[in-house]
This record gives C-alpha cells, sequence and structure tokens, in this order.
C-alpha cells in the first residue's frame, strides 16, 4: 500500500513540475516582451539586457507619439468594434434559428460555415481589395470590417448555437402560455439568459479582428490599423518602437482572454461537432 | 405563431453575408488566377508564378514548417490538455495562463520572439553573462536561414499551441470517466488508459484540431516576417509580395489558388486518415 501511495505522491509532483514549467514556456517570453517595453530606448538597444523592468515609460511615450500610431490605434478599435457588431448582428439569429427550428437548407447552412474553416480567409483581401476599389470601400475601417467579419462570423453562429442550445425550449413555451409572443419571450426570458455568452463571443470576435495581419496589410493604405502599421515599418522602426508595439497589441489580449476565460471550452466543445 | 418563415429570415442576413463576402471573392480570385489578357483561360500566372526563383523555397518553406511544428504542437496540446485535467487546486489559473496565447496575434507573437534572437536579444545576453559568446551573434541574419526557422517553429509553437488545447480540453470534457474507471478495474495503466481509452475516444476532437491547426500553419505570415524579414520565404509572404509590393494582381491570386489547393489536399487527408467510424462516437 506505502508502494502505491509513493508513486502516487511521484507522479503529482511530476504533475506539478511539468504544469510550472509550461506555464514558464507560456509566460517567460511575455515578461521578456514587457521588460522590453518598460525600459528606456538605450536600454532596448543596449547590450547585454538587464532581467529586471526599469518602469521607465519613455518607450511606450514614443510610440505612443509616434506618427501614425495614434491613428493607426484609432482604427484598430474602430474596425474591431464594427467586426464585433456585424458579427454578432448577423450571427446571433443564425446561431438562434440553427437551434431552435429544424427546416430545408439547415444542412447546408451548417455545410458553409464549417466549410469557411477549411479556406485560408485572410487571401480573400486579394479579390476583395480591387472589388473595394469599385465600390468605394477601400481603404476605409468599414471594408476591412467585412472581411474580419468573415473570419469571426463562423464562430459567432456556432458559438450562439451552443448558447441557444443550451436553453430548453421549454423555457420560451412557458412565456407564450403566459401571455408572451415569440418576440417578447425572447427578449424577456432568452435574452438576460443568453447574453453573458453574447458579450463573451462579441470580445472573441474583437480579438480576432484586432490581431489580424494579412488582410489588415492587404486593404489598408492610408487608414492603416495597428497590425498594419507595425508590420508594414518593420523594417524601419527602431527597436523600442517595435517592442511598444508589440505590448500594446498584447495588452488587450490578455484582458479579453481573461474575460471570456469561462466560456473558452465551451464554445470550442460544441464548435467540435 | 408565424414560424415556417422565421428561420429563413434569421439565417438570411449571415447566408447572404457569406454569399456576397466569402463565396464570391473566391470565385473571383479563382477567375483571376485563371484569366490571361484575352478574357481566356490560362496557366501563364501559374508560370509565372513557378518561375520566380524564390516560389519553391516559399513552398518548400511553408510545407516544413507545418511539418515540424504541427506534430510537435499536437503532442503538446495532448499532454497540456490531460496534466490540466490532473490538477487539483489552481486548475482555472492554469487554465487562463495555458491560453494566454489564443489571443496574441501572430504579429506580436514575432516581435516577442525576435526580442529573443535580436542580436541585441535575450539570448545574446543569455550567452554573454554565462560567458559562451563575448560578442553578440547575429541569429536572424540570412546566413543563418535554419536558425529563422528554429525561431519561427519555436514562435509558432509557442503561440498556436492554445487553440489546439482548448479543442482538446473541451473534447475531454466530453468523454465520461466511466470508461477509465473502467480500464482502471480491469487493471489498465495510466499509459494503457490514455492510449486505449482516451485517445481513441478523443478522436473528433483530435481531427477538428489538426484540421483548423494544419490550415492555419499554411498561412503562416506575420511570425516569418517579424523574425526573418525577408529571408525566409514562405507562400503567405509571397502572395502578399506579388500584389503588394508588384502589384500584379493575377500571380497574387496564383499564388493564393496553391494555398488553397494545399489546404483542401491536407483537410481530406486528415478527414481520412482519422476518420471516426459510424456510430463510434459517443
Amino acid at each position: 500500500m506505502t508502494d502505491t501511495a509513493t508513486i502516487r505522491q511521484r507522479g503529482r509532483r511530476l504533475t506539478q513540475a511539468a504544469v510550472v514549467l509550461l506555464c514558464g514556456w507560456v509566460l517567460g517570453p511575455i515578461y521578456l516582451l514587457v521588460l522590453n517595453a518598460f525600459s528606456a530606448p538605450d536600454a532596448v538597444t543596449g547590450f547585454p539586457k538587464r532581467w529586471l523592468p526599469g518602469f521607465d515609460l519613455h518607450s511606450l511615450r514614443m510610440f505612443v507619439e509616434f506618427q501614425g500610431v495614434a491613428e493607426a490605434l484609432w482604427n484598430s478599435v474602430l474596425v474591431a468594434t464594427l467586426t464585433m457588431i456585424l458579427s454578432i448582428a448577423l450571427g446571433a439569429p443564425a446561431g438562434y434559428a440553427l437551434s431552435r427550428f429544424d427546416f430545408r437548407g439547415k444542412t447546408a447552412f451548417r455545410v458553409l460555415v464549417l466549410m469557411t474553416r477549411a479556406f485560408p480567409l485572410p487571401l480573400l483581401a486579394l479579390p476583395l481589395a480591387v472589388m473595394f476599389i469599385r465600390v468605394g470601400l477601400d481603404d476605409t475601417p468599414l471594408g476591412l470590417a467585412l472581411v474580419h467579419t468573415t473570419l469571426a462570423l463562423p464562430f459567432a453562429v456556432l458559438i450562439t448555437f451552443s448558447l441557444f442550445s443550451g436553453l430548453p425550449v421549454e423555457l420560451e413555451e412557458a412565456a407564450w402560455t403566459l401571455g408572451c409572443n415569440r418576440a417578447q419571450a425572447f427578449r424577456k426570458v432568452i435574452l438576460p439568459l443568453v447574453l453573458p455568452g453574447i458579450a463573451a463571443s462579441a470580445i472573441f470576435a474583437f480579438v480576432i479582428s484586432w490581431n489580424e495581419v494579412f488582410a489588415a496589410s492587404v486593404l489598408t493604405v492610408q487608414h492603416r490599423t495597428l497590425t498594419a502599421f507595425l508590420l508594414t515599418s518593420l523594417d524601419v522602426s527602431p527597436l523600442p518602437l517595435k517592442f511598444a508595439g508589440g505590448f500594446v497589441l498584447v495588452l488587450p489580449a490578455l484582458i479579453f482572454i481573461f474575460a471570456v476565460r469561462k466560456y473558452l471550452f465551451a464554445m470550442w466543445g460544441i464548435a467540435n461537432r | 405563431m408565424p414560424s415556417r418563415g422565421l428561420p429563413y429570415l434569421l439565417l438570411m442576413p449571415a447566408a447572404i453575408f457569406l454569399a456576397v463576402f466569402f463565396l464570391y471573392p473566391f470565385t473571383l480570385v479563382a477567375w483571376e488566377a485563371f484569366s490571361g489578357a484575352d478574357g481566356g483561360l490560362t496557366l501563364a500566372h501559374f508560370a509565372t508564378m513557378a518561375g520566380n526563383w524564390k516560389f519553391s523555397s516559399a513552398l518548400e518553406n511553408t510545407l516544413l514548417l507545418a511539418i515540424a511544428v504541427v506534430p510537435i504542437q499536437t503532442a503538446m496540446a495532448l499532454a497540456m490538455a490531460v496534466l490540466v485535467t490532473k490538477i487539483q487546486r489552481g486548475r482555472d489559473v492554469v487554465l487562463y495562463i495555458f491560453t494566454i496565447p489564443l489571443g496574441i496575434s501572430d504579429l506580436a507573437a514575432g516581435l516577442i520572439w525576435f526580442a529573443i534572437f535580436d542580436q541585441t536579444g535575450f539570448l545574446n545576453s543569455a550567452l554573454h553573462t554565462l560567458g559562451v559568446v563575448k560578442e553578440p551573434v547575429i541569429w536572424l541574419g540570412y546566413q543563418n536561414r535554419w536558425v529563422i526557422f528554429l525561431a519561427v517553429m519555436l514562435a509558432e509553437i509557442w503561440r498556436a499551441t492554445a487553440i489546439m488545447l482548448v479543442i482538446l480540453v473541451a473534447g475531454l470534457g466530453l468523454i465520461p470517466k466511466e470508461y477509465s474507471e473502467a480500464a482502471e478495474v480491469f487493471g489498465a495503466g495510466p499509459w494503457q488508459r490514455f492510449r486505449r481509452v482516451t485517445l481513441p475516444l478523443l478522436r473528433p476532437s483530435l481531427q477538428t484540431a489538426l484540421i483548423l491547426r494544419t490550415i492555419l500553419a499554411f498561412e503562416v505570415f506575420a511570425v516569418v516576417y517579424a523574425l526573418g524579414g525577408n529571408n525566409l520565404p514562405i507562400l503567405m509572404g509571397q502572395t502578399f509580395h506579388w500584389q503588394f509590393d508588384l502589384q500584379d494582381y493575377h500571380v497574387a491570386a496564383a499564388l493564393a489558388m496553391v494555398i488553397l489547393g494545399i489546404s483542401i489536399g491536407f483537410t481530406l487527408v486528415l478527414l481520412r486518415v482519422l476518420r471516426v467510424p459510424k456510430g463510434a462516437g459517443i
């Protein structure tokens, strides 16, 4: 008995060590970026590096005041917000329809949504760049948001589908018998229950757009988003600028993943099927 | 209740959107790739593409990267997912930390690993402190293409394992504990339980994770650009180059078709190899 007990204990120690190691693997590189972002410009270009942060804001200030950065930041927020609104506005009704009704064409729509996963979507930016010039959407936040919505919409549909499927139809039916019509029942009973989940999938859409590089770089010229700005100025921008930019790019992601962490696995559990 | 038309009404916006911004552009890009100056069909753009001296190395690098990165990520994601189920205390914190890279863009990941591999970066600093090198080494120069490759590999493994992990953790959650417990009763050790019970039952999730990750691997772009500039040609980078710098939309479209072709090809292979037998699901 003591033998199995020691083996168990050893196994637990091993698990703990592996977990600590893997957490270090994830957090270490982020720490190094933060270290660079909070160091003075000459410390960033200096050698050898120090391993503790200097809490110097010069690099970050230099980045924010750099020409074009403020506008790029604003464009990124704008495009991501538009993407968020579009993908929820289009995706949530579809998710609801998929979870509540049986109708012809349902399978076809599901296949269409799943198909988007088998395609390298950023490549859509190539034909759309030409199309947008024709309709005057080139180099606009809306044009880019439309492309980002094709990235985020399938997720929005699948996530909202799983959210609505998690609520029994009986809840709605009870509201109908109590005199609500379909719209009222939805607004008063279903909506409050799914709102946190919808918020999570909205945030997910925001992050998808905020992080996207290829389409953003192809579709914007004057009105660069932050990722497009950073990418196209990579070979000319000094080191402190790059790392401060990288930090500004990562920061919202950290917060957002924290906000949606509860839904992450539920989202993917259902998206598996 | 007039509900016959309702589902279509609800579905319509999303369906129309996907038709206009997903299906239609793909016919456009295919047309762009195959259409000649006279309006007829031609393979000339593919010939131009293949004739470019960077194309074959771009194709090679992209495939090699995917082949080098995806298996490691699969193994790591599996290990991490199983580890997570074993933790009693602080599970949520560990899961949060493991999934952080999910929210980090490939460009940011590139910059993060650039901070390490750059000439004045942390790798050289560490080596200098340890006395291994006297002068900082230029790791990411064109002379050391394999170091760039390795740095990209590390950055990709670091960044994109989380997406597989999330899918696998969700998949593990769907497997009833009873199977594993029954196996334990019959004397199966931990490794046997993993090999014979968990892994087969996890196949649907594993398939999803692998397909998604492989397709994303062929789209690798900003990480490579941030770490190696143009020293390590890859397909997506070449597409960007033809579209943006050379403004030859036909060749860019031809490259897009190549990436699309590889993606679909690998998806079909993975669907076949990891086929889920009918009725074997949970």
